[in-house]
């Protein structure tokens, strides 16, 4: 399943011609504009299940459209440096080839065989003057001497250390010059038994030196230093025998079979994908055959497959099982099917079996409307892109009429058994996290509660009445670590409610928070249906006159709450405090934030001038007064004082 | 299988493999690495392991075959041996 990656659809016959015109296209944009689709069917071309050699074709293609800056609003551009053991030339272009699937466009700079170290230390080494944004970091057992058994628990510790060390000293070599995440790979232990099954309780063996690597990297990603990409366990997950290859290891010094350089290459740039913020959030699924055997319509709640019992209606359940699981770690779950509403929700409201409840899902589209109609809703309602969208559907015809109208909504090919259903959802790793946070736990709770709020507001009608029911308490305050990386994964998601679309790794993040020149805050917000959690971030450049508003993103949860009116109350006390006279803003216009096109003049600043397409807005302090809020604001920097923030910084 | 239509497959192959235009004057079984500018050891891999599935080879090519291939003949003279096996 994951070896041929039959989650998406098989590569056209005539690829090679189609892959040769589009780049054409991309080679002739230097001249002139490009058809406006051509990122679209770039995105689409690589949506499909490639092997090595067309992968290769499309990095080709990537190296010339990043040149040209194609389609930024639809590809995210980054330059990735892939460092470490053994030939990393042929896991480069499978990569890049790979990253135009989730919406990358890398450039890759591939560095020298086995002399990662040297070139992380080496003063005069290329990789400093690269610009890198990322770095990949590939180990091998074979490499680390990890593959070879140690006489003793201390001999086996020693050998772990060694190449941890080594591993690290040169990620902190190479931390300096690369800008944003630093990617670093798990290995797959050996094959080769040494005593047999032993090995596991013999600290000494190649398995257990392994583990306890793997391990090492495990516990330095949670500290947040790394991101971890297990290829272990993708190793694991395929198989040993399929992934270890020693017959190409010996001639090429390649590290598994090159059969799986497509799927590895997609574990590869779908945890880039997600440090870019690019994951999905929301799982819609289907009812009639997706979630249930048989049609409701026709087969009425006594007739319908699910539960206990059957092997059918135990596939089925299944599937709500995994649907529940991702909702516990945060991702939405919606409903789109073709049916009479009351139908449609009879076995949720009804049937004994069912473990989905009407209570699990956020938005629920039942009618006969076309399901790229209903999928558009369901975006607008939650207030998401349709690219933050999987849709799970066993009907092929439903799913090729949405990938034709929706091509950016995620839409995995079904095999015919359902018991395959929930494995092929998950192999495709549409929800890849790199960090997991109180937020993410809560946040399928928070969209509900967001519905129940809308429901609120139809029935209220006065909005300041409204407002005033909700009870709102603001919390303004500095970033601590238990924040930062909530706080982080919003800078990197929020794209509509976002000033300057500026993004922060969590290291950066940290810089810019202990930079005595920068005010960096979170702002949360509870009110009488829930914790929103952090849903405002503010970023300030402290100068002696003025302060520079560098970031100013909100989420579109809370819009229309007068949260902004208190971000910039606060804003403008701590700048007076310090002695500024005025607050400037700044307005960057990206494909996605026209939304707070006038968000400054709204809040009374005057445009002061506009500089290569950045508008910047200016508000005298002397003139600015606090507006009454509908919301109690608990402003803990202020509270704090002068020598919290002293203490912070 | 003929060695004609052993070459035609490669041909398809290579075009797929090295992004050329890999005609029927361009590659003939005389045609060695050195002639193709994309033919470097990187994508040799790429070719060989391309070649394996095209042809449905049960058997790998083993290390030592790989180092006695000189030139596209050889490569067809495998092919065959393989396939007949």
């Amino acid at each position: 399943m994951l070896k041929r990656m039959n989650w998406l659809v098989a590569a056209p016959k005539d690829f090679r011609v189609q892959a040769r015109a589009l780049h054409a296209e991309v080679a002739a944009a230097r001249d002139r504009a490009p058809a406006e689709d051509l990122g679209l069917r770039i995105h689409a071309l690589a949506n499909h299940a490639l092997d090595e050699n067309q992968l290769v074709a499309l990095a080709r293609l990537a190296a010339d459209a990043v040149k040209t800056g194609l389609a930024p609003q639809l590809f995210s551009a980054l330059k990735l440096g892939v460092f470490g053991d053994g030939t990393l030339s042929l896991l480069a272009p499978a990569i890049a080839g790979t990253a135009l699937r989730h919406r990358l466009m890398i450039d890759t700079l591939v560095g020298e065989f086995n002399a990662a170290l040297f070139e992380a230390l080496d003063p005069a080494s290329r990789v400093r003057a690269a610009g890198l944004d990322m770095a990949l970091m590939v180990s091998d057992a074979r490499v680390l001497g990890l593959d070879q058994p140690a006489a003793s628990r201390e001999a086996a510790e020693a050998a772990v250390d060694r190449a941890f060390a080594q591993l690290r000293q040169t990620v902190e070599g190479l931390r300096p010059w690369v800008a944003s995440a630093i990617l670093v790979q798990t290995v797959p232990p050996p094959l080769e038994p040494l005593f047999g099954s032993y090995d596991r309780v013999q600290p000494g063996s190649p398995l257990s030196m392994v583990a306890s690597f793997n391990q090492r990297i495990a516990d330095w990603a949670a500290s947040g230093a790394v991101v971890i990409v297990d290829v272990a366990r993708l190793a694991a997950s395929v198989g040993l025998e399929t992934w270890d290859d020693p017959g190409h290891w010996h001639a090429s010094k390649l590290g598994f079979s090159p059969d799986l350089l497509p799927v590895y290459a997609d574990v590869v740039a779908r945890t880039i994908a997600a440090v870019r913020g690019l994951s999905r959030k929301c799982l819609v699924l289907d009812l009639d055959n997706t979630l249930w055997g048989g049609v409701i319509g026709d087969d009425g709640l006594a007739g319908i497959v699910v539960g206990q019992g059957s092997a059918t209606g135990e596939a089925f359940l299944a599937v709500q099982r995994m649907a529940l699981a991702l909702r516990a770690r945060g991702v939405v779950l919606a409903i789109c099917s073709k049916n009479e509403e009351a139908n449609a929700r009879a076995p949720f409201r009804e049937h004994p079996d069912m473990l989905l409840r009407e209570d699990h899902i956020a938005v629920f589209q039942a009618n006969w409307t076309d399901k790229a109609a209903n999928l558009r809703a369901i975006a607008e309602t939650l207030n998401i892109g349709v690219d933050a969208l999987v849709f799970l559907d066993d009907n092929p015809a439903e799913r090729m009429q949405v990938r034709r109208a929706l091509p950016l909504v995620a839409v995995p090919e079904l095999p015919e058994d359902p018991a395959l259903y929930a494995r092929t959802l998950a192999a495709a790793g549409y929800f890849d996290a790199v960090a997991f946070s109180k937020e993410d736990r809560e946040r399928a709770e928070m969209y509900q509660a967001n519905a129940r709020r809308a429901a609120a507001l139809s029935a209220s009608g006065d909005i300041g009445a409204y407002l005033a029911s909700l009870d709102m308490v603001c919390t303004i305050d500095f970033v601590d670590d238990v924040a930062r990386a909530r706080v982080a994964q919003l800078v990197n998601k929020s794209n509509q409610f976002n000033l300057t679309t500026r993004r922060y790794s969590e290291a950066e993040l940290a810089a810019a928070i202990r930079d005595p020149m920068r005010r960096v805050v979170q702002v949360r917000l509870v009110d009488r249906f829930g914790d929103n959690g952090v849903i405002a971030v503010l970023i300030a450049d402290k100068g002696a006159d003025v302060w520079e508003i560098d970031t100013w993103l909100m989420s579109c949860r809370v819009l229309g709450r007068r949260v902004e009116e208190a971000c910039l109350a606060h804003l403008a006390a701590a700048a007076k405090a310090s002695g500024a006279q005025a607050l400037i803003g700044k307005f960057v216009p990206s494909a996605k934030n026209a939304m707070v096109k006038d968000h400054y003049p709204k809040l009374g600043f005057s445009r002061e001038r506009e500089l290569e397409g950045t508008a910047i807005f200016r508000l005298d302090l002397d003139s600015y007064v606090a507006p009454t809020l509908e919301m109690a604001v608990d402003d803990r920097t202020l509270a704090a004082g002068v020598g919290r923030e002293a203490a912070h910084a | 299988m003929r060695r004609e239509e052993i070459l035609v497959e490669i041909r398809d192959v290579m075009a797929d493999v090295l992004g050329i235009d890999a005609d029927a004057e361009d590659v003939t079984e005389a045609t060695t690495a050195s002639d193709i500018e994309e033919w470097d050891s990187l994508s040799h891999i790429r070719l060989l392991v391309a070649i394996e599935r095209k042809f449905k080879l049960r058997s790998r090519f083993t290390n030592s075959e790989i180092e006695s291939l000189k030139r596209v003949g050889d490569l067809v003279t495998l092919i065959e041996k393989k396939t007949s096996a």
